[in-house]
């Protein structure tokens, strides 16, 4: 597929660098919000929008910012975004709203935005960067709803709400909403792609680098890491 | 003062910051690996979360609330704690060089770190005053750092280990993390 098209991006976030599972990236918001479905699309969605504005935004700006204060710059740009987002949740959607909580505003601080921000949108056209955006935000909205759907299946009996296990005398196993439960899946999903080597489950830790924030420095936005300046 | 108590041990145990409120978890999984370097890690946390969350309540309750303009809030604290993380480790390279040998390292890595953000917040929203605030972020930090080093204990103790390929690697401490979670239920009668 040509570079640098909307639908090659589109598949590169959704596939090719799937943020959640080949990148291990933004694991705060994956783990925390997924007791169920709904909210793991909520997270997604909102993210996404976030995640192409500021991709939309900042590569307009790419030549007006200098590159020094290119991080403060790109994190204002996040905020401001994260900003109107919550409120327009607060006024449109208060249920989801109160669902997600904290991690509404903690978007700021989660490494896909700020990652892509970094390594694509200031450094491409407008164009690509918005498709960009989109590509990441789906293939992440895709697999935190995977794995609130996991979740709810296992420790509610429910998909979406919808009763499926209930009536069937399925005693729920609780421990899978509460938070034991969302590392024991990511475990689980991680050994599977592991197994069955669909992309890089070990790039979350690479044994050999002892102070790392996770060691997928291709993607990190975190320009201030010793490592990189190495 | 009972109050602050209740607060302290809330936040540093029952309702701990990774394992229960999922912040952190960057470099509570990719510092990990030795017992020394997570606790420079945790240490370093400390420092900057009691910090940030003494001066981010300060500047809220004297600068936000009474310009009615605590709908900046997000954007307010995020660059408040980039600063003084920045500020912080330029004061300790000049001041103290010897801790910011042992702390320097870690010092960048925490901005993105967002339990600094989280505890920050959650400070407005649970509307503590500057004491519970700044009492309430020490022990989430404390949190974080006995987590962390437990953490990397074990997977100390893990490494000679024979563990079955599709585990190496994140997921055998996604399990060491999910095992230590329960394990930190059992504090939830402390409250």
């Amino acid at each position: 597929m040509q570079k640098n098209t909307p639908a090659e991006r589109l598949y590169n976030g959704i596939i090719g660098e799937n943020p959640t599972f080949a990148l291990m990236l933004g694991m705060c918001p994956t783990l925390a919000v997924t007791t169920s479905g709904i909210n793991g699309i909520g997270m997604g969605l909102t993210t996404t929008v976030i995640l192409t504005m500021s991709n939309m935004l900042i590569s307009i700006l790419r030549k007006a910012i200098p590159d020094k204060v290119r991080m403060p710059a790109f994190i204002v740009v996040v905020a401001s975004f994260v900003t109107i987002v919550q409120f327009l949740l607060q006024g449109f959607l208060p249920s989801l709203n109160a669902a997600l909580g904290i991690y509404i505003p903690l978007i700021v601080v989660n490494c896909i935005i700020l990652g892509r921000a970094e390594s694509y949108a200031s450094k491409n056209k407008v164009i690509p960067s918005i498709f960009d955006g989109i590509g990441m935000g789906l293939g992440f909205t895709l697999s935190i709803t995977l794995l609130g759907l996991l979740r709810e299946f296992l420790g509610a009996g429910t998909l979406f709400n919808v009763d499926i296990l209930g009536k069937a005398g399925y005693e729920p196993i609780t421990i899978f909403i509460l938070a034991p439960g969302a590392f024991l899946v990511l475990a689980f999903m991680a050994a599977f792609q592991n197994k069955f080597n669909l992309g890089a489950a070990k790039r979350g830790i690479d044994p050999s680098n002892s102070v790392s924030c996770g060691a997928s420095c291709a993607s990190c936005g975190n320009t201030m890491c010793k490592g990189r300046r190495s | 003062m009972k109050e602050l108590l209740i607060i302290a041990i809330g936040s540093a145990m029952v309702n701990n910051v990774v394992l229960s409120q999922f912040l952190g978890l960057c470099p509570f999984f990719g510092v990990s690996k030795k017992i020394d370097t997570a606790a420079g890690m945790g240490g370093a946390v400390i420092f900057v979360i009691t910090l940030s969350s003494f001066v981010v309540s300060l500047i809220y309750k004297f600068i936000l609330v009474p310009t009615n303009s605590t709908y900046l809030q997000t954007i307010v604290f995020i660059l408040i704690i980039a600063a003084l993380v920045q500020f912080v480790e330029m004061f300790l390279k000049k001041a103290m060089p010897p801790l910011y040998q042992s702390l320097g390292v870690y010092l960048p890595l925490i901005t993105t770190n967002c339990a600094v953000l989280g505890v920050a917040l959650t400070n407005v929203q649970k509307e503590y005053g500057i004491l519970s605030s700044t009492i309430n972020g020490l022990a989430t930090a404390v949190g974080f750092c006995i987590a962390i080093v437990i953490l990397a204990g074990l997977r100390e103790k893990m490494e000679t280990n024979d563990i079955p390929k599709s585990f190496q690697g994140f997921p055998h401490v996604l399990l060491t993390a999910c095992l230590m979670a329960i394990a930190f239920f059992g504090f939830s009668g402390l409250i």
